[in-house]
């Protein structure tokens, strides 16, 4: 019977000729991470196997992002207790200022390349699917046991085919074609299965889309979510892969446990409402509601590459964000600060009233840089809002594309962006 | 294996963010998580629950991020196991891992009440509901999980495992 890419992958790293959805194997990974929240439990579980060194010192990458730079004394620990290991062990460690949000630098600098079975203790570990992986989201113990051996179980899943028809509109992006799914199949949608996404929309995408359309797979329950390689794939990939790669593709007579169809130019911009990123309405029919708000963060692993912050200034180029909102950007990796430096980027922003800082995951996960009094409204561009995700938990947060957020700082409201593109602020 | 409490119910969707806020995530001991358990959904919760209760909650319980925290949060207040509608795939899988029972049992969950005093025999994933004289049966564990419940988490198994292949 034919295979699904996850099942071809899974099948390739088990020594098995075949694999079907529900059968237990034990799987070779190319890769495993662990960040600065999950690598200290981690430590503490890979030192009880008792075993020496890690399986693979190229194939371990440790990654400070959340509480980068040191929060408080307590997270300076965490990153000593990081380090520490990270020197004794000789595995790959991106210390601050090199480094940024794992699953957007660790794509960039080459370690996962299609074919690849890559396990991160981070539940978006599956953005790296974009590229044709096998990309799954662990905690830190099955880690530490990949960490020493080199391999994980795993149950095969199911694959949910996503077929996205069609050209996306204007102000449409990726962002909204994954929020608009998982306001469609629910936040436990895909719970346990591999989510395969293809179609012209997807096509058309550039990389920096493909993989906020496979970071929310975790929103949705997914287990991963893979995107077929193609030449846009690989011309990502070509310059920058630190081992060989393998191009699967999907059987025509593979099995796929449901079938999704989309029409993306059906698509408008969406907005998830608070509290659940399943809970998603379209921006004309939140436009009408006039939902004034406190902040704006532009950041995550989700919208934080080159063509979002790009997309983002934009917008803001020439006006002043409105008074009584702060807006934080936060580019997601060091590579990309400078680049928006280059590009002067950073000079809109500052100029525009933002405030920018380096590579942090911050605001995200309300852990420091940013986080959220009580009643505070904050449009973001990240990918959960669920309570106190970003402070305190009767603080609300949408979650919007790039221009959607840009839009939302300069207006001080959730409006469709066509509302200030090209508009030429008084002050 | 049985484990006995008193229940606390909680609704759909609980992810880990509420089960602990991540300004929390800046230690690994079981007692200060515990102090913190819930506190995005019911800040009073670590305060009354009693060692041996039991969570009860809906369907998709401890979606969001993969923080193991959560799983030593809840054992180190004292809670002895979860009993949802469904789990959220790493959840399920880290609570496996660390040797935090969990039961998936939709029908049982309907029919506890908060308070209501509850049995469970993990070997028979068996459910009694005392309060409310009703015996409810758990969707039972991939043998091969249950060898992992038995060794007592991933780490104790893989120390085996390893055992065995030096010989
Ligand atoms: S940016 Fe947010 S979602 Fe992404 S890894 Fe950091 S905390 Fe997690």
């Amino acid at each position: 019977m034919g295979m699904t890419i996850a099942e071809k992958i899974l099948a390739a790293h088990s020594g098995r000729k075949e694999v079907s959805p529900g059968d237990l194997i034990n799987v070779k990974v190319d890769l495993v991470m662990a960040n600065d929240v999950t690598a200290p439990i981690a430590i503490e579980q890979f030192r009880k196997l008792g075993v020496k060194e890690v399986f693979d010192k190229e194939r371990v990458v440790f990654v400070p992002s959340h509480f980068v730079p040191a929060r408080d004394i307590a997270t300076a620990e965490q990153f000593k207790v990081m380090r520490d290991f990270a020197k004794e062990s000789g595995i790959v460690y991106y210390e601050l200022g090199q480094g940024g949000i794992e699953h957007i630098l660790l794509p960039w600098k080459g370690h996962v390349v299609p074919g690849d079975v890559y396990c991160g203790a981070d539940s978006h570990t599956p953005t790296c699917g974009a590229l044709g992986a096998f990309a799954c989201g662990m905690g830190s113990t099955d880690i530490a046991v990949a960490m020493a051996t080199g391999e994980v179980w795993m149950k095969v899943p199911a694959t949910m085919r996503l077929i996205y028809h069609g050209k996306m509109g204007k102000w449409t992006r990726s962002k909204d074609l994954i929020l608009n799914t998982i306001g469609r199949i629910g936040t436990d949608g895909a719970t346990y299965m591999a989510m395969q996404f293809e179609g012209e929309a997807l096509k058309s995408m550039s990389m920096d889309a493909r993989f906020t359309m496979t970071n929310m797979v975790a929103e949705a329950g997914g287990k991963t979510g893979i995107i077929p390689v193609d030449e846009v794939t690989l011309d990502y990939v070509r310059p920058r892969a630190k081992h060989e790669w393998t191009v699967y593709e999907p059987d025509p007579d593979a099995s796929y446990i449901t079938t999704y169809e989309f029409d993306a130019s059906a698509i408008e911009p969406t907005v998830a409402l608070p509290f659940s990123p399943g809970n998603t309405k379209t921006i004309s029919e939140i436009a009408q509601e006039d939902i004034k708000i406190d902040q704006v963060f532009i950041g995550s692993c989700t919208n934080a590459r080159m063509e979002d912050l790009r997309e983002a200034a934009e917008i803001m180029r020439g006006k002043k964000i409105a008074k009584w909102v702060r807006c934080i950007v936060i580019p997601a990796t060091q590579d990309i600060f400078k680049e928006a430096l280059k590009e002067g980027l950073i000079e809109v922003f500052t100029e525009s009233g933002c405030q920018v800082s380096a590579a942090t995951c911050g605001p995200c996960l309300g852990g420091h840089y940013g986080v959220l009094a009580e009643g505070e409204r904050c449009v973001s561009t990240s990918n959960r809002n669920f309570p106190g995700r970003m402070g305190h938990s009767k603080a609300e947060v949408f979650l919007v594309n790039p221009p959607l957020a840009a839009a939302a700082a300069i207006a001080g409201r959730i409006v469709h962006p066509e509302e200030v593109a090209g508009k030429v602020s008084a002050s | 294996m049985t484990m006995r409490g008193k229940a606390h119910t909680f609704g759909d969707h609980i992810d880990t963010d509420q089960i602990i806020p991540a300004q929390m995530l800046v230690t690994i001991d079981p007692v200060e998580l515990g102090k913190h358990c819930m506190a995005n959904n019911d800040p009073e919760f670590a305060g009354k629950v009693q060692p041996g209760d039991i969570i009860v909650a809906g369907v998709n319980f401890g979606c969001g991020s993969s923080r193991e925290h959560a799983q030593i949060s809840i054992i180190g207040c004292g809670v002895s196991c979860v009993i949802a509608k469904g789990f959220a795939r790493i959840f399920f899988r880290n609570s496996i891992n660390l040797g935090l029972p969990v039961l998936e049992c939709p029908e049982a969950v309907d029919a506890i009440e908060a308070g209501d005093e509850l049995d469970v025999d993990l070997s028979t994933g068996t459910i009694r509901n005392l309060t409310r004289d009703l015996t409810f049966q758990a969707k039972p564990y991939e043998p091969f999980m249950m060898e992992i419940i038995e060794a007592g988490g991933l780490i104790e198994y893989t120390k085996r495992r390893l055992a065995v292949a030096k010989g």
